[in-house]
């Protein structure tokens, strides 16, 4: 079966993360590139962080769509640079994460602004707040910076009290 | 600073931190040393898979064969003895964080290839490292009596291990307001051991490496 590349980017793209089933890869924006190469198609995916455990089944995800296109000879291949950050997550891919209840990344860290006891991660006051997914107040409050995922955070709302998840600025 | 040791510092404090996994004060807690520590395999498997087999490298390697810093292989486990302790795990984390969060900034912003490539990554990551060990630091120092007590002990019998990381001023300028604010005393100068680098580590790391290789070692060229 011979498809065309749009064809096959278009099911690459459709290829979901495991983490946050809600995103598509193409959404959560670590699609690097689809290309033929050599006459077999090459996929290009970055990372989140270094050592997110979906990418792995990703990877296979990719290559059983690809397979079930007629290209069981497609590679996928890993780049780290340039670093991936959540200003690469898609507006639809925003949009999505807010419908599924998970409150999308704020403005990105100020890399290297580390002085003193300040790291140079965002504010974690009312500055810069994170909207509660669930009913929009935006009286919430951080309790870990660290979640179920390398990419998320655990916050709670003050509002109606929810705990919701939070994709941290990265 | 070669790529083996950093792949070598991330490995062995991942090794650390994960046995506080279901034992730390609070389940946020765990998830938070969880993935501090999946963080640190991260590093350490980008970069020794780029020196060669990654299994081979981790789990075929003697002691002496390390190029870890002395500071990550110090015991911090709960029910550890001496070293078993809470703040000894913070102020360990402090330490380490903030010389790895410097050293990857220097090399994401170095020369082109793969320490540069890991180091864009991982000093993103480092940086929520070195925010999280200094709430911490604040939080015991500036606690009650017993976890400003336990955090100064810490401090003081962690400190001349600190002394192996290279550019210690930069290092001493970010970690001595943290003490400061924390209200802990910041140790003179002193004993300075040093050998990581060269492979002598001290007891130890063999302890340590005698569990993390158990299961490859009773089971070579395994899989899934």
């Amino acid at each position: 079966m011979v498809t065309t590349l749009d064809a096959v980017r278009s099911a690459v793209a459709a290829v979901v993360d495991p983490e946050l089933p809600t995103l598509t890869i193409d959404d959560l924006g670590i699609l690097r590139s689809v290309e033929i190469v050599d006459g077999a198609v090459e996929v290009t995916i970055t990372p989140t962080y270094l050592a997110c455990p979906a990418l792995a089944t990703i990877t296979d995800d990719i290559r059983a769509a690809l397979s079930a296109l007629g290209h069981p000879d497609a590679r996928v291949r890993t780049r780290l640079s340039p670093p991936w950050t959540t200003a690469w997550i898609t507006d639809a891919g925003r949009a999505k994460l807010t419908a599924a209840g998970v409150a999308p990344p704020r403005s990105l860290p100020i890399l290297g602004a580390s002085t003193a006891y300040r790291t140079g991660l965002p504010p974690r006051s009312h500055d810069d707040p994170v909207a509660c997914p669930l009913c929009g107040s935006t009286r919430t409050t951080e309790l870990s910076p660290f979640g179920a995922t390398a990419c998320q955070a655990l916050w709670r709302c003050e509002e109606c009290r929810e705990p919701f998840t939070h994709v941290k600025p990265h | 600073m070669s790529m083996l040791a950093i792949a070598d510092d991330a490995l062995i404090a991942a090794q650390r931190l994960l046995a506080w996994v279901s034992r730390a004060p609070s389940m946020e807690e765990d998830v938070a040393l969880a993935n501090i520590a999946l963080d640190q395999l991260g590093v350490a498997r980008a970069l020794l898979s780029a020196i060669g087999d990654e299994d081979a490298l981790a789990f075929g390697r003697e002691a002496h064969e390390f190029r870890n810093c002395l500071l990550v292989e110090l015991p911090d486990d709960p029910g550890g003895g001496v070293w078993g302790d809470f703040g000894v795990l913070t102020v360990k984390l402090l330490f380490l964080s903030a010389y790895q969060k410097l050293l990857y900034d220097r090399l994401a912003d170095g020369e082109p290839g793969v320490l540069k490539d890991v180091a864009g990554k991982a000093r993103k990551e480092s940086a929520y490292h070195l925010d999280h060990a200094t709430r911490w630091t604040l939080r015991l120092g500036d606690g009650t009596a017993e976890s400003h007590a336990r955090a100064q002990d810490a401090v003081d019998a962690l400190w001349p291990y600190t002394h192996e990381f290279d550019r210690r001023a930069d290092w001493l300028a970010v970690v001595e307001p943290v003490l400061a604010k924390a209200t802990l005393t910041r140790p003179a100068d002193g004993w300075a051991p040093t050998g990581g680098r060269e492979g002598r580590h001290t007891e130890h790391l063999s302890y340590l490496l005698a569990e993390m290789q158990s299961t490859h070692r009773a089971h070579p060229g395994a899989t899934w």
